[in-house]
């Protein structure tokens, strides 16, 4: 087996030369994980700020179910998907099975709860401060979601966050939608595992060290945004 | 001792008090948390263009009364009516009021106006000439693109009196607006409530400033223990109060006890 610093230097030189296929399997999971969090936000945002700034009967029990969604396995949401998209399944003329748009079904599933539930928090505590002006104000309640997720955006970024940084690192769901074919469904997690059990170490090594370099890149430039916020007393 | 001007003011409010018809009265009020009575039996009414205080110790039910009138919250037992007729939704939206800590979103001040008149229905030229004549009225021109929450408290009380001013209501309630500033933004803040008043806005303000109930009201409402134990024009009461309770707490007598009026 070769020593950790060649393997590592061999992974650095797939990604200086821009590696074909690396490029491929990057492009693939970006594709996949932001498409899956953009609408999980479409859906978890005003889920989560209805949930937060509104008193209805069984209010708790969606708030406890949306929490525990947060902790879903993904092979169990993995074998849902499959089951429901499978030939035999109510979705199965949609031909979606081993498509990158399973993958986006099945990562959709797991990060919606988390960016829901988070910003029930999120929203909760802003709307306990702005309740009595909103009542005085007489906004409606369309207003209200919106203007508390306006003023929430700052905080909703790590919201955002915490669903990319599930749906990029997910493995277990994406593996069982999407089969992990080549040039079709091959993201970094799925290729990390297999390269890695076949023994090619270079290319997941690079893939491993991209991922990492991903998710430093996304929180520093989340976390900059906040803090500028934070300066100028926005967030 | 009353002096001749104060006698004159004193005569003019009770004719005033006579004459004005009321803007909102309340009718056996109530309410009450988990079987504790806070409001109890409350029946007044509050004339229309008048300046109403509302004063009395901590826990006497000034704030809470004051959230009853405006509708923020529901009360247990008793009516409001709005000229005349139970308060609903579009008589509340013809009142505002300002909190003791202002309620700022975290948007400019600009954007904090232009909500609160979005929100009112007040659309295109007219929103702009509002949001204009608020600045200027709060002369908070040169911080318009200012985040609201960075502005000192004074800036941002003028700012939620502005605010509501804006949405141009009827009914003004504030609830100890100038609690916590200092001498130059208090004057400030009354200048801007004695504007709404000269601009025919009732006012309702919570005070425990007795020079300031003198500055900024008509009529005062003395509560204790959740009931109103004394109602008049401000100087009457305030040089010659009848309750045993409003007489103790403008002498300092009275002691804090919550829900209680009972006097040392």
């Amino acid at each position: 087996m070769d020593s950790f610093g060649s393997i590592l230097t061999e992974a650095f030189g797939l990604i200086l030369i821009w590696d074909p296929d690396l490029i491929e399997i990057i492009g693939l999971s970006l594709r996949v994980t932001l498409t899956a969090v953009i609408v999980a936000c479409v859906i978890g945002l005003p889920l989560g700020a209805a949930v937060g700034a509104f008193r209805f009967p069984g209010r708790t029990i969606v708030a406890v179910v949306l929490n525990a969604l947060m902790g879903l396995p993904p092979v169990v949401v993995g074998l849902m998907v499959y089951l429901m998209l499978s030939a035999s399944g109510p979705l199965g003329p949609l031909q979606l099975l081993y498509t990158p748009m399973a993958m986006i079904i099945a990562q959709t599933i797991l990060v919606t709860p988390i960016i829901a539930a988070l910003t029930k928090q999120v929203v909760e505590d802003l709307h306990r401060e702005y309740v009595e002006q909103f009542a005085s104000l007489g906004v409606g309640p369309l207003d209200r979601v919106g203007a508390l997720l306006w003023d929430a955006r700052y905080s909703l970024l790590t919201v955002a966050l915490a669903g990319f940084g599930r749906a990029v690192a997910e493995v277990g769901a994406v593996i069982i939608v999407g089969g992990n074919i080549n040039h079709v469904t091959r993201v970094m997690t799925t290729t990390i595992a297999l390269e890695t059990s076949k023994g090619n170490l270079e290319l997941a090594l690079a893939l491993g060290v991209v991922l990492l370099a991903i998710a430093l890149f996304v929180n520093a430039a989340v976390m900059a945004v906040r803090a500028s916020a934070v300066r100028a007393a926005y967030a | 001792m009353l002096d001749s001007a104060s006698l004159m003011k004193t005569f003019r409010a009770d004719v005033a008090e006579k004459v004005a018809p009321s803007v909102i009265s309340a009718r056996g009020l109530g309410f009450a948390v988990e079987g504790r009575v806070l409001i109890r039996d409350v029946d007044l009414d509050i004339k229309a263009g008048r300046r109403t205080v509302i004063m009395g110790s901590n826990g006497a039910g000034k704030s809470l009364l004051l959230r009853l009138l405006h509708g923020l919250i529901a009360p247990s037992s008793g009516e409001i009516l709005w000229n005349g007729r139970p308060l609903d939704k579009a008589a509340r939206r013809r009142q505002a009021m300002v909190f003791q800590r202002p309620v700022m979103l975290r948007r400019s001040v600009l954007a904090n106006l232009d909500f609160a008149l979005r929100v009112h229905g007040v659309h295109g030229p007219a929103r702009r000439d509002r949001e204009r004549a608020a600045l200027a009225m709060a002369r908070l021109e040169d911080l318009a693109a200012s985040p609201a929450r960075t502005l000192s408290g004074g800036e941002q009380q003028r700012l939620a009196i502005a605010r509501a001013l804006a949405c141009a209501p009827d009914l003004l309630f504030l609830d100890e607006p100038t609690v916590s500033l200092d001498p130059a933004s208090t004057h400030a803040v009354e200048m801007l409530i004695g504007d709404a008043h000269a601009a025919g806005v009732t006012t309702v303000l919570v005070t425990h400033d007795r020079a300031q109930a003198l500055r900024l009201g008509d009529d005062v409402i003395f509560m204790a223990g959740g009931r109103i134990a004394e109602t008049g024009p401000v100087e009457k009461v305030l040089q010659n109060p009848q309750s045993e309770v409003a007489r103790a707490w403008l002498e300092g007598r009275l002691h804090f006890e919550p829900g209680a009026s009972e006097t040392k």
